[in-house]
């Protein structure tokens, strides 16, 4: 029977991004269906109900949601270039750090994204102590995943992209290759790999993107 | 057989979760309780990230995270399984699983607040346990269907918890008449002997929340309290 494979996304979201990658890696033929969030689909309403969100991947004619879950199940069906370790206790760890990198790492670099002054010195120290926390992982490891992308490598793939951009926003060094070598490497290496490279969205869009989300943040601040 | 410890504390719903998987698949395992706030140096060493419980070592190794030690398990001892066989039917209940954790604060947002705010906050939890109803538990004894799995386990808080919470907020949220189903699921739920017989005293757990409001409630009346 010939696969059918569907994906809802929107241009810039990374948690779509990750499936984009996780499909690539294992070679995988599939439909991008694009979202406006402000004017969603009949399709991806139906196909998400409960969050109403992307990324949606549609197998088939069943939906999976939530892009960690997604991932998960990408790699239990097709089992050419596996994504995560084979070992639970390994397995447990990729899976407590995607977690931690969706948890406390992206709200600290939100906080530094949506704040200035004295409270942005604050929270760049606190998201550098996440990313200090992180490059620990690493060891002396190419990828997360050891020699080859894995699914660690792609959930923490937003910071291979959105930091750099932060950076040029705000004007200041998050990841500094003096104090972050191995995450800096890690960066450079991630973000050169053939398949990953060719997937990024435009980044003078999302550039502008979120400059806006930084000014629309920062008026709110000011008119409280 | 490598050993298995579990750090965890008394009236934490997360700990429990991880007890009702252990017995379930009869998993030997020695207990832990930690005496929080104070958190013991082993605790810290085995999880100097969060420092938090639940944690389980396993053979020196530790996880932490309950739902990252769910899987753990699951995947460790494949006995008596708690999640489905099916790639599509497990990745709906790891959907359900993470709905969980997100909607955690908003079921429990009700408990930190009192008057218009609190109303506000029970409206809210109402919609978020008439999905479950609707769309997680459908007509199915359990979330995993015709037997407990992980996802049963993941909100088996709403079970015994939450009508703690409610009498302590003076709350009634989840009523046979306005969720019939997840009424009968609770009571399905504590049925089952393994969790019957592995819950808190409901007392000690009823006191533990109720210094708890106490404390909240201090700081919400104490304009500049902190």
């Amino acid at each position: 029977m010939a696969e059918e494979l569907k994906l809802f996304r929107t241009w810039s979201s990374p948690y779509s991004l990750r499936v984009v990658h996780a499909l690539k890696i294992k070679g995988l033929e599939y439909e991008t269906i694009f979202e406006d969030l402000s004017s969603k689909s009949a399709s991806l309403l139906q196909y998400n109900p409960v969050n109403k969100k992307v990324p949606v991947l549609v197998h088939n004619g069943k939906a999976i949601c939530e892009s960690l879950v997604i991932l998960e199940y990408i790699d239990e069906t097709w089992k050419q270039c596996p994504l995560l370790p084979r070992d639970p206790y390994e397995k447990a760890k990729a899976r407590f750090w995607a977690k931690f990198g969706d948890e406390k790492l992206s709200s600290s670099i939100w906080n530094v994204l949506i704040s200035q002054g004295k409270e942005q010195e604050e929270a760049i120290a606190a998201a550098v102590q996440n990313l200090k926390l992180i490059e620990e992982q690493l060891q002396e490891k190419k990828f997360f995943g050891g020699e080859k992308i894995g699914y660690l490598d792609i959930a923490f793939g937003w910071t291979a992209n959105l930091i750099s951009i932060l950076e040029e926003i705000i004007d200041l060094k998050l990841v500094d290759e003096e104090k972050l070598p191995l995450l800096s490497a890690w960066m450079q290496n991630f973000s050169d790999d053939p398949v990953i490279k060719q997937c990024w969205p435009p980044r003078d869009k999302l550039v502008v993107k979120f400059q806006a989300m930084r000014e629309s943040n920062l008026k709110t601040v000011l008119s409280q | 057989m490598e050993e298995v410890k579990l750090y965890g504390f008394g009236p934490s719903p997360f700990s429990y979760r991880v007890i009702w998987a252990l017995k379930l698949k009869g998993v030997k395992y020695e207990y832990i309780e930690e005496n929080l706030p104070m958190k013991s140096p082993k605790l810290l060493q085995h999880n100097p990230v969060h420092k938090k419980v639940p944690v389980l070592v396993h053979g020196g190794k530790p996880i932490s995270e309950s739902l990252v030690i769910l899987e753990y398990i699951e995947e460790t001892w494949p006995e008596n399984p708690l999640l489905p066989k099916d790639a599509h039917e497990k990745a709906m209940a790891r959907f359900w699983i993470r709905f969980a954790e997100d909607k955690y604060p908003t079921l429990n947002t009700f408990f930190r607040t009192v008057g218009q705010d609190q109303q506000l906050a029970i409206k809210e939890a109402l919609k978020v346990l008439q999905i479950l109803e609707d769309q997680a538990l459908g007509n199915n004894k359990f979330f995993n269907g015709n037997t407990v799995g992980l996802v049963d386990i993941t909100f088996g808080w709403l079970a015994f918890w939450f009508d703690c919470i409610e009498e302590t907020a003076g709350a009634k949220i989840i009523k046979s008449n306005n969720l019939p189903r997840l009424h009968e699921w609770i009571k399905n739920f504590k049925q089952i002997p393994v969790i019957q017989e592995n819950l808190p005293s409901r007392d000690k757990l009823l006191a533990y929340l109720k210094t708890k409001r106490e404390k909240i409630l201090s700081r919400i009346f104490i304009p500049n309290g902190h």
